[in-house]
């Protein structure tokens, strides 16, 4: 994926509509606060996180053994089993089996990985048909747009955007913006494609090693109308989706949707383990970089994330830039901290959008140290020369001045007004600082020269 | 008790009545406060921006200046928390983990270990509070509104003794104002939109003043009220516990 | 090397230490009337609850034949028991089915949620298909938690089960919730 531009740039073009990104802020904050309200009904809660987090923890430090263990045990239930490297290999994978069975047709139900891998521009090239069947991954492939956020794909639009979508191809009535009609026109739509597909595509929310079935969460139904109505269903998994035990999924079904809308449970969560009579039932293990970032010690436990976006909803530069600006399938905090992994050259810039206030990993179901890894990734992205030239002597100018006592007063004495020394403080129209917020007015002296003045002891 | 007073670098420069109040604060309360005077900056602004690996010579600076005491107390959470997470000196090793381990931020220093119940201050305004990302989330130094459990303030208890203070806190409690270091500058338009609505917040409660425990907030929410022309002022907590 | 040993081999190689398996705390249950949290919670999203009135049922369904109406039902104890009639019918064949009744084996107070499973809807389309959804479930199988949800069920027992919550909703355009998405547009559950 090539960057063209920066995430400080698309955040703010995306304030720019003010009234926009003031719904877009508070609409997600609501959801938040639904998190908020869920999480508090349940008393063990923190302990429930801790539980969560020492499974994934200990599935990561095994991960070989229960692959092995799961596809033996998916192979005995009648799943086809694959494994693929990258997203090439995938979208190869999953092209090869609907080639072999003469699909034409394909319907998809959400799959973040399969985003990853952009299988859909893939299997498009290749000339088949993909329909996402996930209502906002409809609304945004109609519109040709990437998903914004992980669980809410459409929460860029308004329902005017969604209107006039829908109004060019699905001929609604031109300015009808009741979310109501809207949905049952796309229902219709969907139905047929769902009846008259060949084949139908779905993610992995959890995979359990000990029984090798699957399971995948959805409110809207999507999913299962896809896998059961057709004679194909391949299901597409990162790596790190799998957990040990049956028992275990009492735990992540308890935080997953709480975690991300406030529900209780989505409205289905739904097992798969063999396939239905006369159907073929597929399931692609993907790689596509997830083994590095296991290498990797400071940001191996991003691969504990359930996708539950509660820390989009909570980012406070998330909900006030939106998922565009993060120019990578998974947005929000999670994806600044996994998109290095994939490109650190393209998203140097994604670790960088944060305050390291430290919402992410507090919210977190699986308690991924979401702040304390962007801060690592910052200090590996600028090592590996990915902050430009100027930035660096900028911070080596900055680091000597403030290092050294002598230098460190005379700047300040100089520059009070200015702080030359900090680049933040650069009183200049080019200054972002002075754009919209005026500087502290310069005192007439400094502390330390107040307590040169005034006292001894020092 | 010997105590070292850390002014970061900012507050040094800007501030001074911030270094000021804090000094007296803990004078009153019956600390021997020693200010070094060859301390500079705690190397936060560098690290944050990705450049850990200069902050070396901050560090070795810091232990020089810091590791004689038996605390060391500055009023600012963001700064301790660089201290204690990221102060090396392979020079002097155990001085830096002495530095470390002894570093507290003002309120909790007030609260757990000077364990002040009645605080003499009078203040009778308005106050809105600003709760610190990192003062909050990484010293603990309140309970967070995204977890399930018993809720503490520590700036709290202390401004609820402040005489004549009515405190009132903005719609979203404990949300980030949008500083963040050099945030503040790559990120401007998110930077700025963050404090604006902090202090929409704030002005919904007709508050006078907005306080908080970390001046680096206090600063960019302070540009804000002023290119807005507002009457809402800033203050540090350390100037409200020490106003007479 | 194929995919899968260098797949398996790089984990190998990158993988931390061991770190030991958690036993699952035994965590609290949330209520001590299941029954009355479980109306509760599944009304409060979108579901439908009638507690000990089969007969509200029997005439619900009657009504709906009499209105013309294709009803499945995999009730044994209720008129034209016909759910295994439709086991191999293509989802094609079932569009116009109307109203599917099925029964539940566990439900769970904290959540609202029932599992069903092949045995019980015979075609895995069936409770997704349909407009409406009816599922009767025994008070007895009410439990608390999803915890002992499963360490009631065994999963992999039959090809598939499901928890179902409620009827399918989606809140994709602009956070309005909309009740039917692409499966049923109500949920009405009889406990009995």
């Amino acid at each position: 994926m090539n960057r063209v531009v920066e995430h400080s740039e698309e955040a703010a073009a995306f304030l720019k509509d003010e009234k926009r990104a003031a719904w877009h802020d508070e609409t997600l904050w609501f959801v938040r606060a639904k998190r908020d309200k869920a999480a508090h009904k349940v008393a063990d809660w923190e302990e429930l996180r801790e539980t969560a987090s020492q499974i994934k923890d200990h599935t990561l430090s095994n991960l070989d053994e229960y692959l092995i263990q799961f596809e033996k045990k998916a192979k005995e239930n009648g799943i086809i089993v694959h494994w693929a490297s990258d997203g090439n290999e995938h979208n190869q994978i999953v092209y090869d089996i609907l080639t072999k069975n003469n699909v034409k047709h394909v319907v998809k139900s959400k799959s973040m990985l399969t985003e990853e891998c952009q299988l859909n521009h893939f299997l498009h090239y290749k000339g088949m048909a993909v329909v996402d069947t996930d209502l906002g991954e409809y609304i945004v492939q109609l519109r040709h747009e990437q998903p914004s956020h992980i669980v809410l794909p459409a929460i860029h639009l308004k329902k005017e955007d969604v209107s006039k979508t829908f109004h060019e191809h699905l001929h609604t009535e031109k300015d009808n913006i009741d979310p109501t009609y809207l949905t049952r026109a796309a229902r219709k739509v969907l139905r047929e494609k769902f009846i008259t597909a060949d084949a139908a595509i779905t993610g992995v929310n959890f995979a359990i090693a000990e029984t090798g079935g699957f399971v995948i969460c959805t409110n809207e139904g999507n999913a299962d109308l896809g896998a059961h109505a057709n004679k194909i269903h391949i299901a597409c998994m990162g790596i790190e989706k799998i957990i040990p035990k049956a028992e275990h999924l009492g735990v992540f079904l308890r935080l997953l949707a709480r975690s991300a809308t406030g529900q209780p449970i989505t409205t289905y969560s739904s097992h798969f383990h063999r396939p239905k009579e006369g159907q073929q039932m597929h399931i692609v293990l993907v790689d596509n970089g997830r083994t590095r970032q296991l290498g990797r010690e400071e940001f191996r436990n991003s691969l504990k994330c359930i996708r539950c976006a509660a820390c989009f909803n909570t980012c406070p530069v998330y909900r006030r830039s939106g998922g565009h600006s993060y120019h990578n399938s998974v947005a929000g905090p999670i994806g600044a901290i996994l998109a290095p992994n994939l490109d650190m050259k393209a998203n140097a810039d994604l670790p960088f959008a944060s305050t390291l206030c430290g919402s992410c990993t507090n919210v977190c179901p699986v308690k991924i140290n979401i702040h304390e890894q962007l801060w690592s990734w910052r200090q590996i992205l600028m090592k590996e020369g990915y902050g430009g030239f100027a930035k660096k002597s900028a911070m080596k100018t900055m680091a000597a001045v403030l290092s050294n006592s002598g230098l460190y007063r005379l700047s300040g004495k100089m520059g009070r007004r200015f702080m030359g020394w900090f680049p933040a403080l650069i009183n200049n129209k080019l200054n972002p600082w002075s754009k919209q917020r005026d500087m502290p007015a310069p005192p007439k002296q400094s502390f330390n020269e107040w307590y040169k003045n005034n006292r001894k002891n020092g | 008790m010997k105590v070292g007073l850390f002014i970061p670098c900012y507050v040094d420069q800007f501030y001074p009545q911030v270094a000021i109040a804090t000094l007296q604060l803990l004078e009153k309360h019956g600390c021997e406060v020693h200010y070094p005077l060859h301390q500079t900056c705690c190397g936060q602004p560098m690290a944050n921006a990705g450049f850990a690996s200069f902050s070396a010579g901050c560090d070795k600076n810091f232990t020089n200046n810091f590791s004689g005491f038996d605390y060391i107390v500055s009023p600012s959470g963001s700064c301790v928390l660089h201290i204690k997470e990221h102060l090396h000196n392979n020079g002097k090793p155990e001085q830096a983990t002495h530095v470390r381990h002894h570093i507290y931020e003002l309120t909790e220093f007030l609260t757990d270990i000077l364990k002040i119940e009645n605080i003499t201050a009078s203040f009778p305004h308005r106050v809105g509070l600003h709760i610190s990302c990192h003062g909050q989330r990484m010293l603990h130094l309140s309970s967070m509104s995204e977890k399930v459990e018993p809720s503490f303030s520590k700036a709290e208890q202390l401004l609820n003794g402040v005489k004549g203070l009515q405190l009132l806190k903005p719609k979203r409690v404990d949300e980030c104002c949008g500083f963040g270091g050099t945030f503040c500058v790559t990120e401007e338009a998110v930077s700025v939109q963050m404090g604006k609505d902090r202090v929409t917040e704030h002005k919904a409660n007709n508050v006078e003043y907005i306080t908080g425990g970390d001046m680096s907030c206090l600063m960019h929410l302070e540009g804000i009220l002023k290119r807005q022309k507002s009457a809402v002022k800033i203050v540090h907590i350390a100037e409200i516990l020490n106003a007479q | 090397m194929g995919s899968r040993e260098k797949i398996l081999q790089a984990i190998k190689q990158n993988k931390p230490a061991a770190v030991p398996l958690p036993q699952v705390p035994s965590f609290s249950r949330m209520t001590d009337d299941p029954l009355n949290t479980f109306v509760e919670t599944l009304t409060s999203i979108g579901g439908h609850v009638v507690v000990n009135d089969f007969s509200q049922l029997k005439n619900f369904l009657v009504q709906q034949k009499k209105d013309g109406l294709q009803v499945i039902n995999g009730v044994e104890e209720l008129a034209d028991y016909n759910i295994f009639a439709y086991k191999t019918y293509k989802a094609i064949d079932l569009e116009s089915v109307d109203t599917v009744v099925i029964k539940g084996k566990i439900a769970v107070a904290e959540n609202g949620s029932i599992w069903v499973t092949d045995s019980s809807i015979s075609n895995r389309v069936l409770p997704f298909i349909c407009e409406r959804l009816i599922i009767v479930i025994d008070e007895a199988n009410i439990v608390a938690t999803m915890h002992e949800a499963y360490e009631k069920i065994k999963i992999d027992e039959e090809g598939y089960g499901v928890f179902i919550a409620g009827p399918s909703k989606t809140a994709d355009i602009e956070q309005s919730l909309v009740i039917g998405a692409h499966g049923p547009l109500s949920l009405q559950v009889y406990i009995v």
